[in-house]
């Protein structure tokens, strides 16, 4: 952006200017532009969630989730700095106790957003007490294992299912810390959907939820995406 | 009670009810409702059946049923037996007698008995703090000023399968208790007075009207009245759309209900007034599912205003003022009283708050501009119609104008409804509702402010103490972190689960508090909730999550004392005691003696 000129005022991001196209995201103009902001339910192909608050930022003193706030001339937005780093380090580390993640003997690790987020963020330890909660895996796909204990309540599935496979083989239910993920059948079970191992909502799980049976560690952890380069420094890949 | 239909009949019931909804999918929610009326609870095949009608997918329809309180996937007792769980229902001893019941009864809280006869559990405050302990029967009556001896005739009730219509009448009574009015309690104007008062003035004009006034809206956030209405009148759409909120939620709470029974024509005729102004011909009242019981009656007062031309067609004669209003009944949840999320819920979905903007007077039900207003916002704007706008704002302060009801509970003589003007101070109100030894005041409900005695010289009003109408008074008997601890269950059992801060969060801040009452607790664990407050206070999705704190943090400052009882040291202290971890080991190795047991023990 050194020697760009843009006729429409960009906003502010960390103290450097960012040109935004009408209608963008504080998110989708800092991704389209290279800039990481650090989010979980957000994916550059599907409309906004808004429910992770990871990419929580301040702007002109308040805080806002990025990937909802419409991006406008001469806003002041923080995003990198150690006040809201230390809130999305408390908001990662509230799912890692929301849930069961065992990172070692999960066939996510290296591949998955919330684990690579929580490198990014500098997270530790998990700080909360963990809540362990029971939740049956499903295996009855013959093709998919769900795992229900590493679910982190994006949405990106029930978004890619209804979106772009016209499926509607997910939905939110419960409320609470109860609140859980839903599968569209008479039995409940994965197995009774028309659900194929080739649909987007297959291949969309930020983390280790959604995965492909017969395929454990093809890839050697260590040789694993977020293993050679930290997320942010791939940007790039979610430009779309 | 709740009949038990052969599958065939509950079929053609189901039928039956979509045909009256017209299979419309916005219509799940009171569909749900119905159909959980035919049966006690919703059968996954219900649900299955629901979806095909309304061309909606199991799982979104199971969403639906998951997301509201008083919606069962499971079989429930004949006789469903809630207890309003708020603080003040347990200052007045209801949990003892929830106990007395469940052991009369032969029962645990939460479980059905096995003979399917009756199940008693607890539920968020049903709007009755000036005469509780309450209870909710099948979410459709009230019992209330529970007494032990209320109890063990209900029990005898209950085993004789005496139908709940035949109970003692009086159980059901439940009283207006207005102590204080003013204007808004005081003489209403007959129906229709303010209604043609609007027209003589015309939509823009009772616009003027409304801005003079400074009328400010009543359900707690306090936005400008005349601004929110002007939006919508001005934002494009096909159509545009009037809300009543009466989803009053908010613990302590109860002066929405007062208005819904004693000034019921008042609040549809400020509907009507905002449908003239905005150019409205739909109007919704989202009724909270605790007040079922009203529905009846508001159904009445509607087809009375039909009937005298207040509603309907050609509204008092005047040639395309078409406008009515159609009851929405809610299923148990909290949230929904946020705007966004009553609109959701409106529209048959989870009760989950929107992405804002668009904010509602642009785009809310089905896409419509939609105003949103508190019931006595609407009873407000009467008064405002009859008698000029310039009058109301002479009421009250400057920033804060007209009268404010409050619902007066707890520690008092005199518990009920008190209307002030705003700019009234907190020791006036409890003077007058005879409340001695006064150690604090929740004003405003739990997700208002905490007030100490040093600050009873305070004005309620909202440049200095904002309250969406709740009060509720505790005597320097009462545990402060207890009441605190009771709203921090309340929060976790409210939050709708959508962003991780408040779905989290409220569940971690109550296994802090309830560890600090356990005997647990450390100053690492204050520290921590005032961690997790700072966060939710910035980051949570909505407003009610950002809320969800506020009493943990006003009383862990006004009141720490109450808290550092319940630590056990001054430094950490571990959730679990670990000379009683050992009690397996010594078992088992047949030991009991000084050296099997950790040095610090006594």
């Amino acid at each position: 952006m050194t020697e760009e000129e843009s006729t429409v005022p960009g906003f502010m991001l960390d103290g450097e200017e960012l040109p935004f196209e009408p209608g963008e995201t504080i998110l989708q103009a800092a991704t389209r532009a290279g800039r990481y902001i650090p989010h979980l339910c957000w994916h550059p192909e599907f409309e906004a969630h808004g429910s992770c608050r990871i990419c929580i930022v301040k702007v002109n003193g308040r805080t806002c989730a990025s990937c909802t706030q419409q991006a406008a001339a001469d806003l002041e937005v923080q995003s990198n700095t150690e006040e809201i780093n230390a809130e999305r380090k408390m908001l990662l580390q509230m799912l890692f106790v929301e849930g069961n993640h065992f990172c070692p003997s999960c066939e996510k690790s290296g591949n998955c957003l919330l684990q690579a987020t929580a490198y990014q963020i500098g997270m530790e330890g998990p700080h909360f007490e963990e809540f362990y909660p029971d939740r049956p895996v499903d295996a009855s796909h013959p093709d998919i294992l769900l795992d229900f204990n590493r679910c982190i309540l994006c949405a990106l599935c029930v978004r890619a299912s209804r979106d772009v496979d016209g499926k509607d083989v997910f939905a939110l239910g419960g409320h609470g810390i109860k609140s859980h993920l839903l599968v569209n059948s008479a039995s409940g079970r994965l197995a009774d959907t028309d659900m194929a191992l080739g649909d987007r909502a297959a291949s969309i799980c930020p983390v280790g939820v959604i995965l492909p049976k017969r395929r454990g560690f093809a890839i050697p952890i260590g040789h694993r995406r977020f293993d050679a380069r930290p997320v942010s420094e791939q940007v790039e890949c979610e430009t779309p | 009670m709740c009949p038990t239909k052969s599958a065939s009949s509950a079929a053609l019931d189901l039928n039956a009810l979509l045909a009256r909804h017209s299979a419309d999918p916005h219509a799940l929610v009171q569909l749900l409702r119905e159909a959980q009326a035919l049966q006690g609870w919703l059968p996954r095949q219900t649900m299955a059946q629901l979806a095909t009608g309304l061309g909606l997918t199991l799982a979104q329809v199971e969403g639906v049923v998951g997301f509201y309180r008083f919606f069962y996937t499971q079989p429930v007792g004949a006789y469903r037996i809630l207890f309003s769980d708020n603080v003040t229902d347990r200052m007045l001893g209801s949990e003892a007698l929830m106990a007395d019941l469940c052991q009369r009864l032969r029962i645990a809280p939460g479980a059905v008995r096995d003979d399917g006869r009756v199940s008693v559990e607890r539920t968020s405050c049903t709007g009755l703090g000036d005469q509780g302990p309450a209870l909710l029967i099948n979410q459709h009556q009230v019992v209330t000023r529970l007494d032990g001896q209320r109890v063990a005739h209900m029990a005898e009730l209950i085993e004789a399968q005496v139908p709940v219509a035949q109970w003692p009448a009086q159980w059901f009574e439940v009283h207006d208790n207005i102590r204080r009015a003013d204007v808004l309690l005081g003489h209403a104007a007959a129906p229709g007075v303010a209604l043609a008062a609007a027209l003589a003035r015309g939509p823009q004009a009772m616009l003027s009207e409304l801005k003079r006034s400074h009328l400010r809206g009543r359900g707690g956030a306090g936005f400008v009245t005349a601004t929110k209405w002007e939006l919508c009148r001005a934002a494009p759409g096909s159509e545009h759309v009037v809300v009543c909120n009466a989803d009053e939620g908010e613990p302590g709470t109860f002066k929405d209900r007062v208005l819904l029974t004693h000034c019921a024509e008042a609040v549809f005729e400020g509907m009507t007034i905002a449908a003239l102004v905005i150019g409205a011909r739909r109007g919704l009242v989202y009724l909270r599912g605790e007040y079922r019981y009203l529905l009846e009656n508001l159904q009445a007062v509607l087809a009375r205003r039909r009937a005298a031309h207040l509603l309907g067609a050609c509204i008092h004669g005047q040639d395309g003022f078409d406008f009515d209003i159609a009851i929405h009944v809610g299923a148990g949840a909290y949230v929904c009283g946020e705007e966004s999320a009553l609109i959701e819920s409106l529209e048959g979905k989870r009760g989950a708050p929107r992405i804002r903007p668009p904010f509602p007077v642009e785009n809310g039900y089905l896409g419509h501009p939609t105003i949103v207003n508190n019931v006595e916002t609407f009873c407000a704007v009467n008064h405002i119609a009859n008698q000029g706008g310039a009058w109301w704002a002479g009421i009250g302060t400057p920033q804060s104008s007209g009268t404010k009801i409050h619902s007066v509970s707890g520690d008092c003589e005199r518990p009920g409804l008190y209307e002030y003007p705003f700019g009234t101070r907190v020791n006036r109100i409890l003077e007058d509702c005879g409340a001695h030894d006064t150690q604090a005041v929740q004003v405003g409900g739990p997700s208002g402010m905490c007030l100490s005695a040093f600050e009873f010289g305070r004005r309620i009003a909202f440049e200095d103490v904002p309250t969406a109408g709740a009060f509720m008074v505790f005597n320097r008997g009462r545990d402060m972190f207890e009441v605190a601890r009771g709203f921090a269950h309340f929060f976790a059992h409210e939050s709708c689960g959508f962003c991780t801060p408040c779905r989290v969060g409220t569940a971690l801040v109550v296994k802090r508090m309830d560890k600090l009452a356990a005997g647990q607790g450390s100053r690492h664990d204050m520290e921590v909730l005032f961690e997790l407050d700072k966060l939710l206070h910035s980051a949570t999705h909505c407003g009610l999550g950002a809320a969800a704190c506020n009493p943990l943090r006003d009383t862990i400052l006004k009141f720490r004392p109450a808290y550092e009882r319940h630590l056990k040291s001054l430094y950490f202290e571990p959730g679990f005691d670990l000379d009683a971890e050992l009690s397996i080991a010594r078992r088992m190795t047949g030991r009991d003696d000084a050296g099997a047991h950790l040095e610090n023990r006594q």
